[in-house]
């Protein structure tokens, strides 16, 4: 073997050599290529985010020089379609609130029990039972929980409360509840694990001191597990405001400024879904619609993926 | 004397200081509290019970309602304006050569992606820190966001393949990439370092170690994301809407053809929206075909993540 590889020649005759480090003497070219090559398919996520702010930034700009951003933001009015035209976005606004709002209203109790139950209340074996189910019934397609929530929510819940559905089948409530029942999986799943996470040290401290079963899940673990708990209602609440399929078959096409949940109802991603099926020209006026209502939905989404990742990362630097 | 707290040895008189303890200690919870343990108990298995009654309503719905529709000529007949002869054969092959495409593209991107976050990257870079961050927004872009991109980037603009079924599985590719991305990563980072360290100690070069060594250790985590992802590509129905699904395609689709495609869930979507119920039933006849496919390949992923989860 050469001797200038051995460590040993480093100090003896290594006066006038430069300091060598233990990687190779001359880097493979492969391995450079290999990173390369690597490192450009991690890069295509970035490339995904420009495309996507690019894609929406050109046509909201262009929407903005023909419609006051004033209007936009707050007027109360959407008609696009009609002359003279109207675009006040906030109907669209109080629509995707409307439903998002009553699935929360649905899902972060049912959820949050439920994650309670998983993590403190149930044995091993039911657990390992119960917490796959739930994660596979989670990859259940929106378009199904969508076609389940029009051809039988709907009719029966118009039978039981008439006052849900004004003009059946389509309801703002009805489309929450869909809405709610597609995301206490995301609630529980992630509130499991949070409270999980929880040092058992804690749990038993509070025993010791004489709390019963249930003080300790209330007053002991669930406050431990705040932020990862509230990180899952964040992350719903995106998911909740971006279903697209959900609100396109029950919600309904009217936009209105309503929080009743009989009301039929138009949301931001309900507009943008049946606006775009259609052949629309671009560069005009109803095409630029559809992206400066998609930033507003992308804006309003990233902030709340933004305040849930931060939330986790918090409860994950605490316990681990 | 015993160890056994609960039979204390001792004398008489311990035995009775024990048993005095115990019973002052155990009655200090009073009534009022197990009472309402009880209830909260209850409540607690009320919420699971909903949820997970909800949740398989769904499944068992589309089964009761499409049932009558379920036959052969359901996965061989093309859509029709007459219910009796409308089926889904060319929303089936498009979903297929969708998720063929999706595929493609997705598996080498997404874990070269990850063994480069996990393998190669400095995390005390500001690029790398981007990038990861990056990858966690973008899994919580909503879908038809990717549709807005699709319709702007892929279909127009830049790319310009129109509205042909190549696009749709480019846009789907990079709805699930960010799913492939992650999970990857979590199987490579289970990989232990003395893996790499034996390895490399023995002369293997950096990507001769991940090549040999970290891959084929990861492979069962990373084939569950992909899995996962799949199902994920096979239900989403937003994007295509915007990408060029058409609904009434009767013939079968090639990937760069510009005579229209569909896709499974398009097409069900178009039949839940028609007036007459013959059509809602092939609608639920369509989510059961789908559920089938989409339930089994969850199971298959937990299976597989169960049975091959490597404790080191």
């Amino acid at each position: 073997m050469d001797a200038r590889n051995t460590i040993g020649a480093l100090s003896a005759t290594g006066a006038d050599r430069p300091p060598r480090s233990l990687a190779a003497p001359s880097g493979r070219w492969g391995e450079t290529v290999v990173k390369a090559l690597l490192a450009l398919c991690a890069a295509i996520s970035v490339l995904t985010t420009t495309g996507i702010v690019i894609s929406l930034l050109t046509p909201t700009i262009a929407f903005f020089s023909e419609v006051a951003i004033g209007d936009f933001l707050f007027g109360t009015d959407w008609a696009p379609t009609f002359t003279p035209s109207s675009f006040g976005v906030l109907p669209l606004v109080v629509g995707t609130l409307s439903t998002s709002l009553w699935g929360m209203l649905v899902a972060v109790p049912v959820g949050l029990l439920s994650a309670i139950f998983l993590s403190e209340y149930a044995s091993p074996r039911v657990r390992k039972v119960v917490k796959p189910i739930i994660e596979v019934l989670a990859g259940i397609p929106t378009v199904a929980i969508g076609v389940f929530a029009l051809l039988f929510l709907s009719p029966t819940i118009a039978d039981v409360f008439p006052f849900m559905v004004n003009i059946a089948p389509f309801s703002a409530g009805i489309a929450g509840l869909a809405i709610g029942l597609m995301i206490v999986p995301i609630i529980a799943s992630i509130s499991d694990d949070a409270m999980r996470a929880v040092p058992a040290g804690l749990r038993e401290a509070a025993y010791g001191l004489g709390a019963t079963k249930m003080k300790v899940a209330t007053r002991v673990v669930f406050p431990a597990a705040i932020s990862g708990i509230v990180a899952s209602i964040v992350l719903a609440a995106s998911r909740a405001v971006g279903e697209t399929m959900i609100v396109l078959l029950v919600a309904g096409a009217s936009p209105r400024l309503t929080f009743d949940p009989g009301a039929s109802v138009q949301t931001m991603t309900a507009f943008i879904g049946t606006t775009a099926t259609g052949d629309i020209a671009p560069g005009t006026v109803k095409y630029d619609t559809i992206f400066a209502v998609g930033s507003l939905l992308f804006v309003m989404t990233l902030l709340m993926n933004i305040v849930a990742i931060r939330l986790v990362r918090k409860y994950r630097e605490v316990y681990e | 004397m015993s160890l056994d707290r609960l039979q204390p040895g001792g004398s008489a008189r311990t035995q009775l200081a024990v048993v005095g303890a115990r019973s002052t200690t155990l009655t200090a919870q009073n009534g009022g509290d197990k009472l309402k343990g009880n209830l909260f108990y209850a409540l607690l298995l009320l919420a699971i019970a909903f949820a997970l009654a909800g949740l398989t309503a769904i499944v068992v719905q589309a089964f009761v309602k499409g049932s009558p529709a379920l036959s052969t000529h359901l996965l061989t007949d093309p859509p029709s304006a007459i219910a009796d002869r409308a089926g889904f054969r060319p929303a089936i092959v498009g979903t297929l050569y969708l998720i063929v495409g999706v595929i493609f593209l997705v598996v080498p991107l997404g874990v070269g992606a990850a063994v480069y976050l996990e393998e190669y990257a400095d995390r005390t870079r500001w690029w790398n820190r981007l990038v990861e961050l990056n990858i966690q927004n973008l899994a919580g872009v909503p879908s038809i966001i990717y549709g807005i991109l699709g319709l702007a980037f892929i279909v127009r603009g830049p790319l310009d393949l129109g509205f042909i079924l190549a696009a749709g599985s480019l846009t789907l590719a990079l709805l699930v990439l960010p799913t492939v991305i992650l999970a990857s990563r979590e199987a490579i980072r289970a990989v232990p370092p003395s893996i790499r360290e034996g390895s490399l100690a023995l002369g293997a070069t950096q990507w001769q170690t991940i090549r040999r060594q970290v891959l084929p250790a990861s492979i069962p985590g990373i084939l569950t994301g992909v899995i996962l992802a799949i199902s994920r590509a096979i239900g989403e129905t937003a994007p295509l809407l915007l990408v060029g699904a058409a609904t009434f395609v009767t013939f079968n689709p090639s990937f760069f053809s510009d005579d229209g495609y569909t896709a499974l869930p398009v097409l069900i979507f178009n039949y839940a929206t028609r007036p007459q119920d013959e059509f809602r039933v092939l609608a639920s006849a369509g989510v059961i075909v789908m559920l089938v496919v989409l339930l089994a390949m969850n199971a298959f992923a937990v299976w597989l993540r169960n049975r091959y989860e490597q404790q080191w």
